[in-house]
């Protein structure tokens, strides 16, 4: 009864019981959301700008023949010519680096959060990990060089490219993962425990499922960061004109090192080449997002 | 099917602490033993150790002998795996596993453990499902996500999820803390139930619901922060909660400390 109310129509302000948010207050809320949006903006611009120029420029070029032509037999000054023999390359080089990269990696990262827990050894690959992730693209490539291609005498390859791309991408799907992993609850792993699951059973079919979605968006993340990678490309797979479908033999195109080659020559024809690589570069890495977003999503269970 | 257990001199450690020392009891087979106590004690730790889930966690340890029917959980050689589907758990909260239906978290310790069959599994998600009396309740949507079910629901599906694997003891750590109160006497009324069949162990920290549900009841108690868990006695419910014979016991009961 002795709640204080507007009895007879008043509002409770009487006396300043509870005040109003100070003049303080509300300025320094204004100026940290100005600083937010503008935050915001600033972050943006780039992005927008990117894809604005990206597409703008990309779209003139983006047409059936570039897609499934090669620049075989042209020269730079030419009209048409395309891509395919870039896109095959890319596809196939960073499928290879994908499937030696997250195998790796997701196991790795397995080892580490499941097994491995305050383990010397857990904590040596912890920090090898790290280190990797420090590791510069052209040094990567580089040590791909001199040990695939001139300590073990092999060639110029797509495969060799991949090498130093898997070298990139491992870092990237350990943390990624091992992050997604530490995030699925302990009660769930107790839960399939104390029905008399195996560990291994445990992870792989309550732990693992749980963290999926994550642990796709990582993978992802790597394979984009990976697919625009320039520098290792230049120096392992050489340079060709031709398509060239298999990986593990003779020089390979790729989508970066198109780029790099058109976008440096004189002619406005190569130029125009090289944003519309540009364009599917972004196209490929976003319908591979979309894919495996999907594919994610199939796994939970479904409402029937 | 229950089992009765004989606990005898159990220690139970986290690193160098010792968690709970020098503790025996017998377990009755089809009856409901209560574990009481002020928080800390060590009751929850010590049910962890009679289905060996105590040393998943990294560092801790068991020492003494818990004997289910003259089998000794901790003897050389034993696969705590096995250990566990003989003697399920019951968690605090309700943890289904978020990527499975209702029907696959029911089915999870089975398919697991690499039941195949379709009609077998049918059979046995029904009568678990109908165990934990939640069948009506999910029976047209068994196929949605086990977690899209209320806080009591889920941890009758937790139930249902323990009893699917047949077990022989069920334990349950406080099932009805993070309930409200209808879903409390729901499960209470399925622990009467159960009993028929299982042997079951509960932590409570609920004195009302010790009295209601069990027929036995152990106190335990520490003597101050960073001392080790002990039981102080066990009997009859109705003989701890009317005239228990340790000072401690009636003090804790009667709500003079705790």
């Amino acid at each position: 009864m002795s709640v204080m109310t507007g009895e007879r129509g008043e509002a409770p302000t009487g006396g300043g019981t509870l005040p109003e948010i100070s003049f303080r207050r509300r300025a320094a809320d204004k100026v940290v959301q100005a600083l937010v949006y503008a935050a915001f903006v600033l972050a943006i611009v780039p992005l927008v700008s990117v894809l604005w120029m990206v597409i703008g420029r990309g779209l003139e070029r983006l047409d059936p023949t570039f897609l499934t032509h090669s620049m075989n037999g042209l020269s730079s000054g030419d009209e048409g010519g395309g891509a395919n023999h870039a896109i095959v390359g890319t596809l196939e080089q960073v499928g290879l680096t994908s499937a030696m990269a997250v195998p790796l990696g997701v196991l790795t990262a397995v080892y580490l959060v499941e097994y491995g827990r305050g383990r010397r050894l857990a904590k040596v690959i912890t920090f090898v990990v790290d280190v990797m992730t420090g590791i510069p693209s052209i040094v990567a490539g580089l040590f791909v060089l001199a040990f695939w291609l001139l300590a073990l005498g092999f060639d110029y390859s797509g495969f060799a490219g991949s090498l130093a791309l898997a070298i990139l991408m491992l870092p990237t799907v350990v943390r990624a993962t091992e992050e997604m992993l530490l995030l699925v609850p302990g009660d769930l792993r107790e839960a399939a425990y104390a029905l008399g699951v195996p560990r291994w059973r445990t992870v792989c079919f309550v732990v693992l499922p749980t963290a999926l979605p994550g642990i796709v968006t990582g993978v992802m993340l790597a394979v984009a960061r990976v697919m625009g990678e320039t520098a290792p490309l230049l120096l392992l797979i050489f340079i060709t004109d031709a398509i060239n479908a298999n990986p593990f033999s003779g020089p390979q195109g790729s989508l970066p090192t198109f780029i790099w080659y058109q976008a440096g020559d004189p002619n406005p024809q190569a130029v125009e080449r090289a944003w519309a690589a540009a364009l599917t570069l972004i196209l490929i890495i976003m319908l591979l997002n979309l894919g495996a977003r999907l594919l994610s999503r199939l796994r939970k269970p479904v409402s029937r | 099917m229950a089992k009765r257990i004989e606990v005898s001199g159990l220690n139970a450690y986290y690193g160098r602490v010792r968690a709970i020392e020098d503790i025996s009891m017998t377990i009755e087979p089809r009856s409901v033993t209560a574990f009481i106590g002020p928080s800390g004690c060590g009751k929850s730790t010590f049910l962890r150790t009679l289905n060996r889930m105590h040393e998943v966690i990294p560092g801790a340890r068991v020492e003494g002998k818990v004997l289910l029917d003259d089998e000794d959980l901790y003897g050389p050689g034993v696969d705590p795996v096995a250990v566990r589907r003989v003697v399920g758990m019951v968690f605090q909260r309700p943890n289904p596993f978020p990527t499975m239906s209702i029907y696959d978290n029911v089915a999870a310790g089975l398919k697991l453990n690499g039941v195949r069959r379709k009609s077998l599994l049918d059979e046995i998600v029904e009568r678990s499902l109908r165990g934990a009396n939640l069948w009506d309740e999910v029976k047209d949507r068994l196929h949605r996500p086990g977690a899209g079910l209320s806080g009591g629901q889920q941890q009758r599906l937790c139930i249902a999820r323990a009893i699917a694997v047949e077990p022989q003891v069920l334990l349950m750590d406080e099932p009805c803390s993070a309930l409200d109160p209808i879903s409390t006497l729901a499960i209470e009324d399925l622990i009467a139930e159960l009993k028929s069949r299982y042997t079951i162990v509960i932590v409570t920290h609920n004195m009302q619901q010790a009295a209601r549900v069990s027929d036995r009841t152990a106190f335990f108690n520490i003597a101050g922060t960073g001392e080790p868990g002990r039981l102080i006695e066990i009997d009859d419910t109705g003989k701890i909660f009317t005239n228990p014979s340790q000072k401690a016991t009636e003090d804790y009961i009667t709500g003079r400390f705790g």
